[in-house]
């Protein structure tokens, strides 16, 4: 397991090479490296965990070098590998390479940036890195070095547009208000150092019992506004949907299936400091459960395909953070895998509906386009049963753990707001399937994707059924009991009823056999619509409490008032220099007089006349 | 037989001398007079060194006025090369002419 390090490295060695030729290589060999390095990477890490799983350790690490060495302060870069973050590695390089490859056909015909074929996949490439090292180093620093390596590369992509000023809006609004939790969790991490002068994870972890309450609950809180800014909770979520302004496999890898999905990994990674404060865990509960209420109401209401699935993502990623807190920590991760497969599948089927009508992204300017674009209807409903979590699909497996240990470990209110959200994510999932694929056509579809686009479909297809099995069969071993299927006792009965219950609802509303208008129309329905579409106003309130007050102070401070004591100084000193120069008559008798009577003065005070 | 002559006039005669080229300095525009002007200075500088060290029998008042000699020497060496230049760029030797160099 020794050439472990070519994980990681191999995306950077894909970055480095596309990053030093500038654009200057042919498309058809970016494509090679920028999808390649990732697909190496996948190839070793599939290799390395074989090995791993085979050789029956727990962990292995894998020291590289000394980073810094300062004083007792010497943080290593050590590749740190155990079932946890060898199901990340898994994710991110497997679907990633999928992603990767996809994107090659995707970003093909993508003329609108110059030399922009190659700047997307050295910034992919580099994110792939970033992420390996978010999950692979054996220190919180090298983990907080990964974690703002995907923040930069996210605002890259998201800003890739760059000529639309919306675009670089977007861009800035996620890097701003991610640094908010990433603020939140460099603050945790200085007391983690503080409390242990170490920052290295199995050595906290290993003495973790020796944390007071408060302060184990003032790190789980801190981590959490980490995780909370990194993984789109509330309050921190409002940069995800304006986030789908980037490509679509951006969209599909970044905002879907691996960084957003960090906090998650983060709070799994610490979750013996959370076992210690029972509030932090809490707090972990509801702040996904909000999310998970909150953004499902918002899917139902959006226009926007990607905006959709944005709003879905957030909504699944409160059912792992709902998991995280009431203590399913491998539940959790199971379902940030079987996650990964069905919105990278999502998101990926989107994209190649909206590359065939010429970048629309409306639902409603489809329409009509099952028998037309086959290979996309198929792969999004598959990942939209996936979503439902209709059985024998992944997403299935996954959620039936979450809300079953939710009802065990939280008691009816979890189970209960888990419950009504899968009810509303089968709302909204039906409504985007039949708006988008069925009914009247509305735009004719332009379908010319070769193998490298359906390929990847069809491969997170097959995952986002056979995932789940997959999960129960080795994921139960790597990372500690999944419960799924294990009780049918009535309450399991209706968890798995209430998402066809709400498919059921949703054909009958959006196929026009029930006509709900009355209702949506009313003045109530219509203004709750408009509320939800809005994001449930977080938007609204962070214009008025931070952008405007903030916008309005740098209008007040156009001027620089904290300058005027610099500039005082600087008006003084050139005040002294005019009359200084005054002197400077240029006429030397001027100057040896001058000499003369300062040697006068100089006596006459020596011999002390003066 | 040495006549003794009192080292009090011999400053107030090294005095004067340095104050009249000092006066030259300051009132002549001329610069050939001005060079002449601080030659005097000097000399009066070398004559008060050489009646201390007369005063305290010492050998350092001549040796500082060898010195003197040869400052002078390069100063004049310098300074008429200076001349020659201010006389050929604006054609006289008048130097508040050179006073281009003011703030």
């Amino acid at each position: 397991m020794d050439w472990f390090w070519l994980v990681p490295a191999l995306p950077l060695a894909g970055f480095l090479v596309l990053f030093v030729t500038e654009g200057k290589l042919p498309d058809k060999v970016v494509a090679f490296v920028g999808a390649g390095s990732v697909g190496l990477a996948a190839l070793v890490a599939l290799g390395v965990g074989w090995q791993f799983v085979a050789s029956g350790q727990s962990s292995f690490s894998l020291p590289l070098w000394t980073w810094i060495a300062v004083g007792d302060f010497t943080p290593s870069i050590t590749l740190y590998l155990d079932s946890l973050s060898l199901v990340m590695t898994g994710v991110i390089t497997g679907v990633g390479f999928l992603i990767h490859l996809y994107a090659t056909g995707y970003m093909w015909q993508d003329h609108e940036e110059p030399k922009g074929y190659s700047r997307f996949f050295a910034y992919m490439n580099l994110f792939v890195f970033a992420m390996l090292m978010l999950v692979l180093g054996d220190n919180l620093l090298t983990l907080f070095l990964g974690w703002e390596g995907v923040g930069l590369c996210s605002y890259l992509l998201i800003g890739f547009y760059h000529r639309d000023p919306a675009n670089g809006y977007a861009a800035r609004k996620a890097f701003v208000v991610t640094r908010v939790g990433d603020t939140l969790m460099a603050l945790g991490l200085f007391l983690l150092f503080w409390e242990f002068k170490t920052l290295e994870m199995q050595a906290i972890l290993a003495e973790a019992g020796s944390l007071t309450p408060g302060m184990a609950t003032a790190v789980g809180l801190l981590l959490l506004g980490g995780a909370v800014g990194k993984s789109a909770q509330v309050p921190l979520q409002t940069w995800l949907p304006d986030a789908m302004a980037g490509p679509t496999p951006v969209s599909a890898l970044i905002h879907a299936a691996t960084m957003v999905t960090a906090g998650v990994y983060l709070i799994a990674r610490m979750q013996d400091v959370y076992l210690l404060s029972a509030d932090a865990q809490h707090v972990v509960a509801v702040v996904g459960l909000v999310t998970l209420l909150i953004s499902s109401f918002t899917a139902l209401t959006q226009t926007d395909i990607k905006r959709i699935l944005a709003y879905s993502t957030m909504s699944q990623i409160g059912y792992m953070f709902m998991a995280l807190g009431v203590g399913a920590w491998s539940a959790a991760i199971f379902h940030l895998m079987t996650h990964a497969f069905f919105k990278a599948l999502l998101f990926l089927a989107s994209g190649s509906v909206i590359l065939a009508l010429h970048h629309e992204q409306d639902i409603f300017k489809m329409g009509g386009l099952w028998k037309k674009l086959p290979i996309p209807f198929w792969s999004m409903a598959i990942g939209s049963a996936a979503l439902v979590a209709l059985p024998f699909t992944s997403g299935f497996a996954s959620k039936d753990a979450i809300l079953l240990t939710a009802y065990d470990n939280g008691g009816w209110l979890y189970w209960g707001g888990g419950a009504l959200a899968a009810g509303m994510t089968a709302l909204y999932t039906t409504r985007m399937m039949i708006v988008t694929f069925f009914g009247r056509s509305k735009t004719e579809p332009h379908d010319d994707s070769k193998a490298n686009m359906w390929l990847p479909l069809v491969v997170l297809g097959i995952l986002s059924i056979g995932g789940g099995w997959f999960g129960i069969a080795v994921l139960d071993d790597l990372l500690g009991p999944i419960k799924s299927f294990s009780h049918f006792t009535p309450l399991a009965l209706v968890t798995i009823a209430v998402p066809l219950l709400g498919v059921l609802v949703g054909w009958l509303v959006f196929s026009g056999r029930v006509n709900v208008s009355a209702v949506v129309e009313s003045g109530l329905g219509n203004g709750l619509r408009r509320y939800w579409h809005g994001g449930w106003g977080f938007d609204w309130v962070y214009d008025r409490v931070f952008v405007k007050p903030f916008v309005a102070m740098a209008r007040i401070n156009k001027n620089d008032v904290v300058d005027l004591v610099f500039r005082i100084t600087a008006a003084l000193a050139r005040g002294l220099h005019y009359i200084g120069a005054l002197t400077q008559t240029g006429r030397l008798r001027w100057y040896a007089a001058n000499l003369g009577l300062g040697l006068v003065l100089v006596l006459l005070i020596v011999l002390e006349v003066l | 037989m040495a006549i003794e002559v009192p080292v009090f006039h011999v400053l107030m005669l090294a005095g004067v001398l340095f104050l009249l080229g000092l006066a030259g300095v300051l009132v002549r525009r001329n610069i050939m007079f001005l060079l002449m002007s601080l030659e005097i200075m000097m000399n009066a500088a070398g004559l008060a060194f050489i009646a201390a060290g007369a005063v305290w029998g010492q050998p350092d008042g001549q040796i500082m006025f060898m010195f003197i000699l040869a400052l002078a020497a390069a100063e004049v060496a310098v300074a008429l090369g200076i001349v020659l230049q201010i006389s050929r760029r604006f054609d006289t030797l008048d130097i508040d002419a050179a006073s281009d160099f003011n703030g």
